[in-house]
Formats: C-alpha cells, sequence, structure tokens
C-alpha cells in the first residue's frame, strides 16, 4: 500500500526555535487524525507538507512526491482546509469555490458546475449567491470545505475543521469528512483539538508533543491490543473466585465487593472463567472488555514519551 | 456529482496547462474591475487619443479629407517620432491612473482575508501568484498603451507605404519597448503597495506619492548638490531619459546618462519585487 506520507527526518526550524525535530515514518493509514496540545507542530507539519516551510533538514514525501522538489504535483492531489478564516470578503460563494477549482486545473465551465454540486453539497445551496463576507463562521466553515474538496483532491487536509461551530453544524461536519472518507478516494489528514473529531472521523492517530511523533497508532487495533482487559460484575463470594482467577495467571483487582477488573493471560480464555464461576457457584452478571479510549491514549502520550514510533 | 445525489465524488475530469493557470487571477480580477462603471467609463476614455491620432494618420494621407474640412496640410502635425512619442506619454499618463485605481485592489484583499494560504495551497507558487496579479494590470495597460500605438504605426505604414515602415521601424520598438519598461515599473510598483498598504486609498495615493516625492526629492539633491545623480530617484525623469533615448535616439541634455536611467528603473522594480516577496508568503512565521 502506498504511503501517503513519509516523513525522513523532517526538520523545521523558525529562527533558532526547533518546532519539528527529525520526524520520521511512513503513514498510510486513510484517515489519519494529528492530535497534540497546543505548540506540538500539528499545523506547522501539515503546512510543511504544503510547501510553506521548507525544511532545515530532512525532507518528506507525500503520495511519493518529494515536498521540496515536486511540490506542484503535491499540490495537485491537495485539499487544504486552513484553520483560520481564510476567503475573499466581496466574493459570492459560487465565484470564489469556482476560482479555487480554475486555479486547481478545471477548466472553467467544468469548474462552474463543480462548484454547484459542491456548495449543494456542504449545505450552501441556497446561499452560494451570497457575497461570503455576510456568511456565517459556520456557514464560512462549509464554504473552506467546499474549496477544498471542489477539485476532487487524494489527500484531504482539515486543520480544526468544527472550530467555533455549534454542536448541529459540528455534527453536519463530522458527518460530511466521514461521508468523503467512506468513498475510498480521498485521504485524509485531520487536525484538532477535539479528541472525539478524530475519534469519529479517523482510523489512525498520529500524536504529537513538543514536535516530536510520539504515537502513531491504529485506533481499532490499539482497542484490540486491550482485549484481555476485562471489566466484571459478579454475584456471589467474590473472594474464591478472584484466588481461582489468579491461580490461572490472570491479575485481579476487586473493587465495591462484586466489580473485578481483570488482565488475562494469552493462555486464559473467557470460557475458563465461565467454568470457574461455575465450579463455584458464581453468576457472571456483566462481562465487558475494557477498550482503551482515545483520550485514553491521549493522556498516556502525554504522560511521557512511549519511546518509539509504533507505525 | 450530481446536486440530486448530494454525495460526494472525486474529480477525474480535463485540467487545464499549468503554465497559464495564473491567467485565472486576472480574468477574476477583470470581472470584479469593470463591474464599476465609473473605472469602465474611464477605461473607455483612454481609447479617444489613439482615436484622435488615427484621424490626424488618416488625413495627413487624405488630400480630398483636408480639402473638404478646409485644413492646409502643412498645419497638420507631422507623423514622425515626436508624434508617437507625445501619445505614449498621453497613453501612459491615463494608464497610470488606471493602475492607481486598479493596483491596490490586487493583493490587499487576500492579504486582509488571509486567503494567500488558499491560494498557495493549489498549484500555485508564490511566483505564480505573483505574475498573475501583475499581469492584470500588465494586460489592462497594454490595451491602452503599446497595441493601440502599435496599430497607430501600421496603420500609418499602410497609408504611407512599405518604405516608411522600413525606415520607421525604430519607433515600432521604441513604442513597444518603452510602453513595457513603463508599464513594469508601475504595475510592479502598484502591487507591491497593494502588498504593504491594505487600505487602498492609502496605496492609491502612495503610487502617486513615489512619483511627486520622488521627483521632489531627486530635484532637490540636484539643486543642493549640483549634481545630476538625485534624478535616480525621480522615476518620471529616468522614464523621460530612456523613451527620448528609444525615440530619438539621443541622450536628455543636462540630465543622467542614458545606462544609469536604465540601470535606475532596473533597480527600482528589484526593489518593488523584494518588497513583493518578502510580503507573499501563506503564513507568517514569527522567530524568535
Amino acid at each position: 500500500m502506498q504511503s501517503v506520507i513519509e516523513l525522513d527526518n523532517l526538520t523545521i526550524r523558525f529562527g533558532r526555535q526547533t518546532v519539528l525535530k527529525g520526524l520520521k515514518g511512513a503513514f498510510s493509514g486513510r484517515a489519519i487524525g494529528l492530535l497534540g496540545p497546543n505548540g506540538a507542530g500539528k499545523t506547522t507539519l501539515l503546512h510543511t507538507l504544503l510547501g510553506f516551510y521548507p525544511p532545515a533538514a530532512g525532507t518528506g514525501r507525500v503520495f511519493g512526491y518529494d515536498i521540496q522538489r515536486e511540490i506542484k504535483k503535491i499540490r495537485h492531489l491537495i485539499g487544504y482546509m486552513p484553520e483560520n478564516d481564510s476567503f475573499i470578503a466581496d466574493m459570492t460563494g459560487i465565484r470564489f469555490v469556482r476560482m479555487m477549482a480554475e486555479l486547481s486545473g478545471l477548466p472553467p465551465s467544468l469548474a462552474l458546475e463543480r462548484a454547484h454540486e459542491t456548495l449543494f453539497y456542504v449545505g450552501l445551496g441556497e446561499a452560494r449567491y451570497r457575497k461570503l463576507g455576510t456568511y456565517s463562521l459556520g456557514m464560512k466553515q462549509m464554504a473552506k470545505l467546499a474549496q477544498a474538496i471542489v477539485h476532487g483532491p487524494k489527500l484531504l487536509i482539515l486543520d480544526e475543521p468544527t472550530n467555533g461551530l455549534d454542536p448541529p453544524a459540528r455534527q453536519r461536519m463530522i458527518s460530511l469528512i466521514r461521508d468523503i472518507r467512506a468513498t475510498g478516494e480521498t485521504a485524509l489528514i485531520l487536525s484538532s483539538h477535539l479528541l472525539r473529531d478524530v475519534e469519529e472521523c479517523c482510523e489512525e492517530v498520529m500524536i504529537l508533543k513538543e514536535g516530536e511523533i510520539v504515537v502513531y497508532c491504529n485506533l481499532e487495533e490499539e482497542r484490540k491490543a486491550n482485549r484481555k482487559f476485562l471489566e466484571l460484575e459478579i454475584i456471589g463470594d467474590t473472594q474464591p473466585f478472584v484466588e481461582m482467577a489468579e491461580r490461572l495467571g490472570c491479575e485481579c483487582a476487586v473493587q465495591g465487593g462484586y466489580r473485578i477488573k481483570m488482565v488475562l493471560p494469552e493462555q486464559v480464555h473467557i470460557r475458563d472463567l465461565y467454568s470457574l464461576a461455575a465450579n463455584k457457584q458464581i453468576q457472571i452478571r456483566k462481562l465487558n472488555y475494557k477498550r482503551d479510549s482515545l483520550q485514553d491514549i491521549f493522556l498516556k502520550a502525554m504522560e511521557g514519551n512511549r519511546g518509539s514510533l509504533q507505525a | 456529482m450530481a446536486v440530486y445525489k448530494h454525495s460526494y465524488q472525486a474529480y477525474t475530469g480535463p485540467l487545464t496547462s499549468t503554465s497559464l493557470r495564473f491567467l485565472t487571477l486576472p480574468r477574476y480580477a477583470y470581472q470584479r474591475i469593470f463591474g464599476s462603471r465609473i473605472f469602465l467609463a474611464l477605461f473607455l476614455v483612454c481609447f479617444l487619443p489613439p482615436l484622435v491620432a488615427a484621424v490626424f494618420i488618416y488625413l495627413q494621407h487624405n488630400a480630398k479629407a483636408l480639402q473638404i474640412l478646409q485644413i492646409p496640410i502643412n498645419e497638420l502635425i507631422p507623423i514622425d517620432a515626436a508624434f508617437f512619442q507625445v501619445f505614449l506619454y498621453i497613453q501612459c499618463s491615463l494608464g497610470f491612473i488606471l493602475a492607481t485605481l486598479v493596483g491596490p485592489g490586487l493583493v490587499s484583499p487576500d492579504l486582509t482575508n488571509n486567503a494567500l494560504p488558499l491560494y498557495l495551497s493549489r498549484p500555485l507558487t508564490r511566483r505564480d501568484y505573483a505574475l498573475g496579479k501583475i499581469s492584470a494590470l500588465l494586460i489592462l495597460l497594454s490595451l491602452i498603451t503599446w497595441i493601440p500605438l502599435s496599430l497607430l504605426f501600421f496603420f500609418e505604414a499602410k497609408m504611407a507605404g512599405m518604405e516608411w515602415l522600413w525606415k520607421n521601424i525604430r519607433l515600432e520598438i521604441a513604442i513597444v519597448t518603452g510602453a513595457w519598461i513603463w508599464m513594469l515599473v508601475i504595475s510592479l510598483l502598484a502591487v507591491a503597495l497593494s502588498a504593504w498598504v491594505k487600505w487602498r486609498p492609502i496605496a492609491g495615493a502612495l503610487i502617486f506619492g513615489v512619483f511627486i516625492v520622488g521627483g521632489g526629492f531627486g530635484a532637490l539633491v540636484n539643486t543642493v548638490l549640483f549634481t545630476n545623480w538625485g534624478s535616480l530617484v525621480n522615476i518620471a525623469a529616468m522614464m523621460d531619459i530612456a523613451w527620448r533615448w528609444l525615440f530619438r535616439g539621443e541622450g536628455t541634455p543636462n540630465s543622467l546618462p542614458v545606462w544609469s536611467a536604465f540601470a535606475g528603473l532596473v533597480g527600482f522594480c528589484g526593489v518593488c519585487l523584494l518588497l513583493l516577496s518578502k510580503k507573499l508568503k501563506a503564513y507568517e512565521v514569527v522567530r524568535s
């Protein structure tokens, strides 16, 4: 599978400050979430991939094209939705999106057609002849999304797409992003402070901290990795059950007398717990896999570097 | 992606040539500029002098018309280097007014609205963007300067015959070269000021200011230091020297050498390009 982005010791410096510190790795996820605290280097990484900042050392590649030597080819494949307000106030929505489509290489007539379709797609069909300066914040965000997808990019870079949106507008934005992802024709990189946005839209997550990648993981795989971590609620005498389980090699922690958190070793399966419970005449009323949420992954990453990139 | 389907689909159609894509920028600029009736009227007024010049040329070669109008042929302006130089002056002066109206609105709205990242995240380099914005002025000014004057030149050549054409071909070269030097100077100045000054009326006033203040300062230096080198900050004086040399093949008495005028104009364009490159960035980087 071709990597969407490859980073080869990518270093970015602004004056004496090193913002990105020798980032390395090949990332092939269809929807990568970019997380990190303020100043971690998320936006700088996106801007570097777009060719806005020249690397001080190393390089990067997008779909195999070098960000320093082949930036025009890269920009043909990218749609970018910036974080801040970016538009031309005295232009109508349709003219703005059409112009952006033409600048991406669409012939004028096709650009107009795509601009209409895209504005309808993002829900601005009725407002497309209004000037952008009169749009609400939510509408401006949608217009920014429209200009980013009007030319059908292979990679869509979204920088804080839900910034300033009320819950319904946020939900609409998220569902559009998920819809775009579902087509399978466009890879996504989504940078956000909101873990929920990333959790809902992305399959993989890259966490940056102080200019370094501290975590890169597939969310689903990360959750699967915790399959042996169980939460049980039982009725009956807890103590003998726990003792038997520990003899099998399980690590147990009892909470409130009836709730047990348990880590199973490789050789122990769920059915072994049920037979144990049957032997001890104990009822297992509830059994859940404890799944690491993105918040857990993020907090772990922020507590300390996990050492290496887990790509 | 059909409207009724409301679903996302990638674009797989044809693409335009990358080398000429920067021309999208002037096209959209014209849609905005020509939306103003005042500008349109002013633009049309710019074609009156060439029309008058065409009438002069026609009369010069039409004895019957002169007879009807009862104009003695020796009272007509001769069609020579001075004729074309004067009309180039007139057209460039009108173009200057157009440039002060159009120029300030070319880059400043993009900077004010933080739109540069949108342009520069597309297959459009900073150079393409600058070229697109400058070409908006270059195309507009071409329409009222060297193109009508060249048409006049060839009109005169048609009326006077091929011998006149070959004898005066230098005039056509002077028209095209002189107009292009002026257009580059004024376009670069207007676009550079548009990038640095966000408020359009101030940017427009500054274009005038560069000419007036530069001229005044140059004259002051020349008077105080008993020199001609102060004219190096006087764009109008340098243009005058360049045009005079192009049209008549001679320098201007008591003024800068011709080479220094050309060098001064090149230097001025270089400064404008430098100013432009400092400002045309997707994002400003705050260095610590």
